[in-house]
């Protein structure tokens, strides 16, 4: 295959659709509300199943009152460990690095509050609910072991998912001793609930040994597999579809134990039946970031660069399984500093297993770094930014390596213009607004890594001069329905309104995961690789065939171009790609694309999107309600593909930030175990009167090592420099440094 | 027991016999009517998911019981659009990006439809308070805004033309 039409080969020209801010291809369907989430399905003879949930933390049940359940009207079927229908797989084994510990209803043992222990299925879902309330479970109750001080403390084998628990580049101690100053910053941050607005919901059909399942999915082909393995089946058996996703933040890539139960609830009752979580069944078995206690410790030499970086890390997880929020890896990419070191400790406590949320070690760690910078920056006398861009690195801290790119520079020096930051007086308290609110303002380095994974894809050309392109990627709302379009469209040469592009069910190609944020630079590279597979077959008829006005043209030689391919040696020679196959006699051509990362590429280079986030807060002088009145992010993440959407993600990603920063805290009884605060109304997340002015300034950043596109990502960047912007924008609005999240106001007293 | 009970819903009179008094709004909305474009997001009136108009007024569908609204006239997501032209509410929201995953768009546009009527809708700070009863996780908030600031204007307009 020529060079200029192989996506591998270098940094592909984009034609016109990516770069365009299009507005979103299903906009329509979400506003009218004709887009179908999971729980909107409703297929003949629907069953609804509702699971009770375990009311202690760790303990057997002793009994359930099967028998009430079973005699209130409209309940069909109640489900419990005794009646369970088999799976093929073990729940309590671990099957695969991507595959948690799930509760199945396996046995009687309860392990963390909300566990499920019953299923009541029923004709209605208000019978059904009174049916599970009816359940009246007794137990026999262990103490529950909750928070640092709890449980079984431990080294933990990986961080995050398959990622290194240590670290360590030069000696840590030695440095320590030899730096001019020396500043540990001690950070503690939340149990936090990835709450999506849908809850995770799951419509299940039997037909023999064949299943189809609506869920929201993150990962839907190896969901897939996953649903199948612990039914015995081959994948192909199993439809997942997942058009949409009501949100998802890494609470719905894993396979969770409720999902399991209904598949099971219909296998038990030969119906189709639906379970959706109610909210306060979120705060269990659908994952949560678990809580950090971190101390990070800065080193200076004379001339204020850094010394070293040692940053460790004690993260909560469940007693039965393990995802450790990997806080102290975050600090080895973003400063100079010939001296690193990480660190990670884990602490056994009676909830759910924790999971990726977004920015999972990134949006913790960087919160406890971009503290310590600034009080490191204090210490210095200098001003924070001045500080950060001394110690900027030019190499990657932690590999020695080149970034791919790195126009983070830019970032600040944008980010600072638009916020208006010169002139910050350097002391705390200096500042007042119109009604004699304390004003502090504060910045943070945002920095993520540009990940690839694996994906596939196919393109078809048609004889109407239209194409379809299709991969099984998932659109969780940061935009794949338009912006993978419109890099399908670029590589088939089509504009996008020529091109359908299918998605979000499991019987097309993998399209990997929507996760790390690389599924715009993974799968739409599949997706261009399909369309240029596609093109160059075409072009090859073309070049062969003596009617063809590109004929005799090498395959490098013609340019795809608006459904034409065009002579680049004449381009008053073009061909058509209609004729072209209506002349071969075909009514269609296919091709077939693969996204990954080229290995050499990812060896020789270290590839972040990177940002800078710069807040301002006002404060209650009296009452010390912190508003955070403005926020300014400008972030470097390769090519954009879709401006728009773009900005979309990193404003929503800004205001996690401001979620982290002073809302967010899931809290557990410690007597108990049981969620306290367990719905919208206790959980605080931030709503549209906590985010007055929110702005993303989009630098641009040529990228010729990430992928052939140029792409990076930027889903979970937004939230990484915010919380420390915010933080250290407190403490020059009151003196006061931040030690915990969310900020409460009896911090500040 | 089976009671019975006549809605008025998107202009369509429907009588929906109804097994258990226990059925919310929005669930018979969803699950008995099958009008699934409102939302459940937490079933209890803390996210706003589930907002619909009754008799005009925007509430939480999930906190109503179907049966205490015999004979009300409802306005779900599915009533706003004329045919294939948008509502401008929900023409905003698209150009104004006002959404992400979609979930929570259905009661933030009818929210923003009761708002505007309200007369709350006169500048961003009133729509962010009077927005702020619809949660929207992947904090669309700014696109939000700026969709509401932007419906108002085109409607006050269209109605000074028609007045």
């Amino acid at each position: 295959m020529p060079d200029t039409l192989n996506p591998t080969a270098g940094h592909v020209k984009l034609g016109s659709n990516s770069g365009q801010p299009m507005s979103r291809r299903d906009g329509i369907a979400k506003v009218t509300g004709a887009a179908t989430y999971a729980a909107d399905n409703r297929p003949d003879g629907l069953l609804y199943a509702v699971y009770a949930g375990a009311g202690i933390a760790r303990g057997r049940v002793t009994s359930l009152n099967v028998g009430a359940a079973k005699a209130h009207p409209g309940v069909v079927e109640v489900m419990t460990p005794e009646n369970r229908p088999p799976l093929a797989l073990d729940p309590d084994e671990k099957h695969h690095f991507f595959a948690w510990r799930i509760e199945a209803l396996q046995n009687d043992t309860v392990r963390y509050a909300g566990q499920p222990i019953a299923v009541v299925i029923a004709e209605t879902l208000e019978a059904a609910t009174e049916g599970a309330r009816l359940l009246a479970p007794t137990y026999d109750e262990e103490p529950a072991r909750i928070g640092f001080d709890g449980g079984e403390a431990y080294d933990p084998p990986t961080v995050g998912i398959g990622g290194n628990p240590t670290f360590e580049k030069g000696d840590a101690e030695a440095a320590e001793a030899r730096s001019a100053k020396v500043v540990e910053t001690k950070i503690a941050t939340p149990m936090q609930y990835h709450n999506a607005m849908e809850p995770h919901a799951i419509v299940a059909q039997w037909d023999g040994d064949k299943l189809t399942i609506d869920t929201p999915n993150q990962a839907i082909v190896m969901a897939r597999g996953g649903f199948a393995a612990y039914f015995g089946i081959p994948p192909e058996n199993v439809t997942l579809r997942s058009p949409f996703l009501g949100g998802g933040f890494g609470s719905k890539a894993i396979l969770v134990g409720p999902q399991l139960l209904c598949i099971l609830a219909a296998k038990l009752t030969g119906r189709p039946v639906k379970l959706t979580l109610r909210r306060d069944q979120m705060y269990g078995p659908v994952q949560h970031r678990g809580a950090t206690r971190q101390t990070v410790t800065l080193g200076t030499d004379g001339d204020n660069r850094l010394t070293m970086i040692k940053h460790h890390s004690v993260a909560t997880t469940s007693s039965f399984d393990e995802f450790i929020e990997g806080a102290a890896n975050a600090s080895q990419n973003t400063y100079a500093t010939p001296v690193l070191k990480s660190s990670h400790g884990a602490v056994r406590q009676d909830t759910g297993t924790p999971g990726p949320m977004r920015a999972p070690g990134e949006a913790t760690g960087s919160a406890a770094l971009e503290v310590a910078m600034d009080r490191m920056a204090e210490k210095a006398g200098m001003d924070p930014l001045e500080f950060r861009l001394l110690n900027y690195a030019e190499t990657d801290p932690a590999s020695g390596k080149e970034y791919s790119s790195k126009n983070l520079r830019e970032c600040y020096a944008e980010g600072a213009k638009r916020f208006g930051w010169a002139g910050r007086p350097l002391a705390p308290g200096m500042m007042k607004d119109e009604h004699g609110r304390l004003k502090g303002w504060g910045m943070g380095t945002a920095m993520f890594p540009a990940p690839m994974f694996q994906a596939q894809a196919r393109a078809v050309l048609k004889a109407d001069g239209t194409a379809v392109l299709e991969t099984a990627g998932a659109d969780m709302g940061q935009g794949a329905w338009t912006a993978l379009a419109q890099i399908a469209a670029d590589g088939v040469g089509l504009p996008a309104d020529k091109v359908e592009f299918l998605s979000g069910t499991s019987d097309q190609p993998d399209g990997g995961v929507a996760g790390g944020s690389g599924h715009t630079a993974t799968a739409g590279s599949a997706l261009f690789a399909a369309g240029s597979d596609a093109v160059a077959k075409l072009a090859e008829i073309a070049m062969k065939d003596p009617d063809s006005p590109v004929f005799g043209a090498d395959n490098a030689g013609v340019e795809a171009r608006e459904g034409r391919l065009v002579r680049l040696d004449d381009e008053s020679r073009s061909d058509s790609y209609a004729d072209i196959l209506a002349r071969a006699g075909l009514s269609e051509i296919e091709g077939n694309g693969t996204g990954a990362r080229n290995p050499a590429d990812a060896e020789a280079r270290a590839m972040f999107s990177h940002g800078a986030v710069f807040a301002e807060v006002l404060i209650d002088p009296d009452l010390y309600q912190i508003r955070v009145s403005r926020l300014v992010g400008a972030f470097a993440a390769g090519r954009i593909i879709n401006p728009k959407l773009a900005a979309s993600q990193l404003n929503g990603g800004m205001i996690w930030g401001v979620g982290f920063a002073l809302h967010e805290e899931g809290i557990h009884d410690p007597r108990t175990g049981r969620p306290v605060n367990g719905d919208l109304a206790g959980y605080h997340v931030p709503v549209n009167a906590d985010v007055p002015c929110v702005e993303t300034l989009l630098i641009d950043e040529e990228d010729h090592f990430v992928n052939a596109l140029g792409v990076k990502g930027v889903g979970e960047m937004g939230i990484s420099g915010t919380v420390g912007a915010i933080a250290n924008a407190v403490w020059h609005a009151t003196g006061k440094r931040v030690t915990s999240f969310p900020i409460h106001i009896s911090a500040l007293l | 027991m089976t009671l019975s009970i006549s809605l008025t819903v998107n202009g369509e009179r429907r009588d929906v016999p109804l097994e258990d008094p226990r059925a919310t709004l929005l669930d018979v909305l969803r699950e008995r009517i099958g009008l699934t474009g409102t939302k459940k997001g937490c079933d209890r009136g803390q996210c706003g998911a589930c907002t619909v108009l009754v008799d005009g007024r925007r509430i939480n569908s999930c906190l109503a019981l179907a049966v205490s609204h015999d004979g009300a006239e409802v306005t779900t997501i599915e009533g706003l659009a004329q045919g294939d032209e948008l509502h401008p509410v929900q023409a905003a929201f698209v150009e104004c990006d006002g959404f992400q995953c979609g979930y929570c768009t259905p009661g933030q546009i009818m929210s923003a439809v009761g708002l505007i009527a309200e007369g709350g809708a006169d500048d961003p700070e009133h729509i962010r308070e009077g927005m702020s009863g619809n949660i929207c996780r992947c904090a669309a908030y700014p696109g939000i805004t700026a969709a509401v600031q932007d419906a108002q204007k085109r409607m006050a307009a269209e109605e000074r033309k028609s007045a």
